[in-house]
């Protein structure tokens, strides 16, 4: 096993699914010349050139539309939105379309379309360029929305998303591409829909994904200095939700922290806890919390900024405060 | 073209026609429910439009769908019971009057979004250039589609990859209730191709056979690899735009104008005048016609419901 970033992971489950199926080709905005915005695709206009490594206008419902018409004929793109904050420009696309298609025809339809996004804020890039709105891509039935949180994770997840036959929202964060891991190498899948206990515990359970999953690790180990021991479930895919590792953490511990990047308010951290409410209310010792993005656009001054974003101090709160 | 070629199309038109108003009756009856948008008026577009098309060339249009399905091989039977909700209708009864398709038949759908599908056509003539597969898309849109900002992305893009995309904008000269003129900037809206280098034209689309020649004109063209073309289809709707549409932006004059160029009367005539069929072989013709969209009706009518476990099927492909 290799330790890479979380690019190098990505980087490499896109070139290896490239290589191995000539179907699989990316559009987007400075995927090919510029070599990614965030470099996951550098090297790969001159390897693959310029038919399969596609430089877009800025037209983002076009790169998405465009992306599911070209599924539509049996090939597998890979859709890049350079954020997800300009994702609102493809809604449209996203939502009426590439959720619609298989069932609205009675199935006759089939896109086996990637969408590779960012998101994330903490960046200082102002309210426009810094959210993290994965919760309302996994509003919609007939979307799978994936949001890896380790380099192993997202080259396993990528491959999977590629490989898949449904349209699939691939959600990166900005501030991990740098963050480091042990990957397998070669052909390496990680089911979609599929939760996993990334750190095994006793006393609380901590649900949690992307980001969140980096800064959740790092407040275990501070509790564990304390003689707590949390379970960490990464959840990786938000839709199609798979409940079942928080419920069995859940009925061990008996207490439940959800942290997330983004908001509050009809966010991801409603969904865990309401379906810990609705399918282990018997086990249920103390009320859960939810660790969110406070209820505002994100400012630029660094200060604020980070004052909204949930950190690590949040989180060891959050978790004495259900012990 | 050889008679019967002739008699296909005025087939497809009077068909169209016939069961359009099947399906309006049927609405009034209560046993279609949603919108239900007629394509009365308009038959010659679709019929010429896609009559040049090989089985490669792909079809996608807007929701006025029923008549560009019927064009695109799909039988009546299942055109009207996809309408009526049924398992046999060409979407499984999951679709409705505006969601009707079949891939098998290069027939891409039936999209309610106005200009929505415009970027899927793009993405289909890219599917094509990019396999080195022989298909022509033809992509089908109102008027009013061309004020969304998805028509300019899809023409533009188009353009700057140069698919193999025929863009047809049916002018049927309202929007809902908004006028031409009242909605968009130009009144030629051919001339928003101009805006993207994309070569245009017009035709008239109450004569059938104009649109067939402009049709297989563009698509030579760009079959040749000359990248997308632009036609625009003057036509006009007879009817609401849809069921219960009060009609209160135009006169009822103005609609009578329109209706003395109906384009089956019109082709009818012209077939008759040039011996082309005699009126005797029209008239057995139009009988054959009637009964074949009767026969739909029944079969409709007599087909099963989905079974209630369809409720939960084709939301994804894969089990996960
Ligand atoms: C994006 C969007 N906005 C509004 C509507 C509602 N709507 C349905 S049809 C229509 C008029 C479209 O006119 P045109 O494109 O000229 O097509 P026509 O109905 O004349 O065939 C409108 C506004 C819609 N379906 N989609
Ligand atoms: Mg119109």
């Amino acid at each position: 096993m290799a330790r890479l970033t979380m690019r190098e992971a990505i980087s490499q489950a896109l070139w290896e699914e490239m290589e191995r199926d000539p179907k699989v080709f990316i559009l987007g905005e400075e995927v090919g010349v510029w070599g990614g915005t965030y470099a996951v695709t550098k090297g790969f206009y001159d390897h693959f050139g310029a038919e399969r490594v596609r430089d877009t206008p800025i037209s983002e419902a076009a790169i998405i539309g465009a992306g599911i018409g070209a599924a539509l004929t049996g090939l597998r793109p890979v859709a890049e939105l350079m954020t997800i904050n300009f994702a609102f420009s493809a809604m449209d696309h996203i939502v009426n379309e590439s959720a619609k298609l298989h069932y609205m025809f009675g199935g006759q339809m089939v896109l086996p379309l990637v969408i590779r996004t960012v998101g994330g804020g903490g960046r200082q890039l102002g309210a426009t360029h810094s959210q993290t709105p994965d919760a309302i891509f996994a509003h919609f039935p007939g979307l799978v929305v994936v949001a890896p949180g380790t380099p192993a994770d997202a080259k396993g997840l990528l491959k999977a998303a590629i490989r898949s036959n449904d349209p699939v929202m691939f959600i990166e964060h900005a501030t991990l591409y740098q963050t480091r891991g042990e990957v397998p190498e070669g052909d390496f899948i990680v089911p979609i829909g599929k939760s996993t206990v990334q750190r095994p515990g006793k006393d609380v359970t901590i649900v949690t994904y992307s980001k969140m999953l980096e800064l959740s690790l790092k407040a275990a180990d501070q509790l564990a200095k304390e003689g707590v021991e949390a379970e960490i479930v990464d959840l990786r895919t938000l839709r199609p939700l798979d409940m079942a590792p928080v419920i069995e953490s859940f009925k061990k511990t008996n207490r439940a922290v959800i942290v997330e990047e983004g908001w509050k308010s009809y966010g991801v951290g409603s969904e865990i806890t309401a379906r810990i409410y609705e399918e282990a209310f018997d086990y249920v010792d103390a009320p859960v919390k939810r660790v969110a993005q406070k209820e505002v656009p994100l400012p630029y001054n660094r200060t604020l900024e980070q004052s909204a974003i949930p950190n690590v101090e949040d989180i060891i709160q959050a978790v004495k405060e259900v012990l | 073209m050889e008679k019967q070629g002739y008699l296909d199309l005025y087939h497809q038109m009077v068909a169209i026609r016939r069961m359009e108003e099947s399906a309006a009756e049927l609405y009034q009856k209560g046993k279609i429910g949603g919108f239900l948008h007629l394509y009365i008026g308009q038959e010659a577009v679709s019929t010429g439009l896609i009559a040049p098309r090989t089985p490669d060339d792909r079809v996608i249009t807007a929701y006025r769908d029923h008549g560009v399905a019927y064009n695109c091989g799909l039988s009546a039977r299942e055109i009207i019971a996809e309408l009526l909700g049924k398992a046999t209708g060409c979407s499984k009864g999951k679709g409705g009057s505006m969601h009707m398709a079949d891939v098998k038949k290069n027939y891409w759908g039936g999209h309610a979004i106005v200009g929505a599908h415009l970027p899927l056509a793009a993405g289909l003539a890219l599917g094509d250039l990019y396999s080195k597969t022989p298909g022509v898309t033809i992509c089908m849109f109102g008027d009013g589609a061309t004020n969304i900002g998805y028509f300019h992305e899809a023409l533009n893009l188009s353009k700057v990859w140069n698919l193999p995309v025929l863009w047809v904008c049916e002018n049927n000269q309202y929007g809902m209730g908004t006028a031409v003129d009242r909605a968009s900037a130009v009144s030629d809206i051919r001339e928003k191709a101009d805006g993207y280098a994309i070569p245009n034209d017009e035709v008239d689309g109450m004569d059938v056979l104009a649109v067939q020649a402009a049709s297989a004109k563009m698509l030579e063209e760009i079959r040749a690899g000359g990248g997308p073309r632009f036609l625009e289809i003057n036509t006009y709707r007879f009817r609401g735009h849809s069921m219960g549409d009060p009609e209160r932006y135009r006169k009822a004059d103005e609609v009578h104008r329109y209706q003395e160029n109906d384009p089956i009367g019109m082709f009818r005539k012209y077939l008759i005048a040039n011996d082309v069929a005699s009126e005797e072989e029209i008239v057995k013709l139009e009988d054959a016609i009637e009964e074949e969209v009767r026969d739909a009706v029944e079969f409709a009518e007599n087909s099963p419901e989905p079974a209630p476990e369809e409720l939960f099927t084709n939301v994804y492909v894969e089990t996960y």
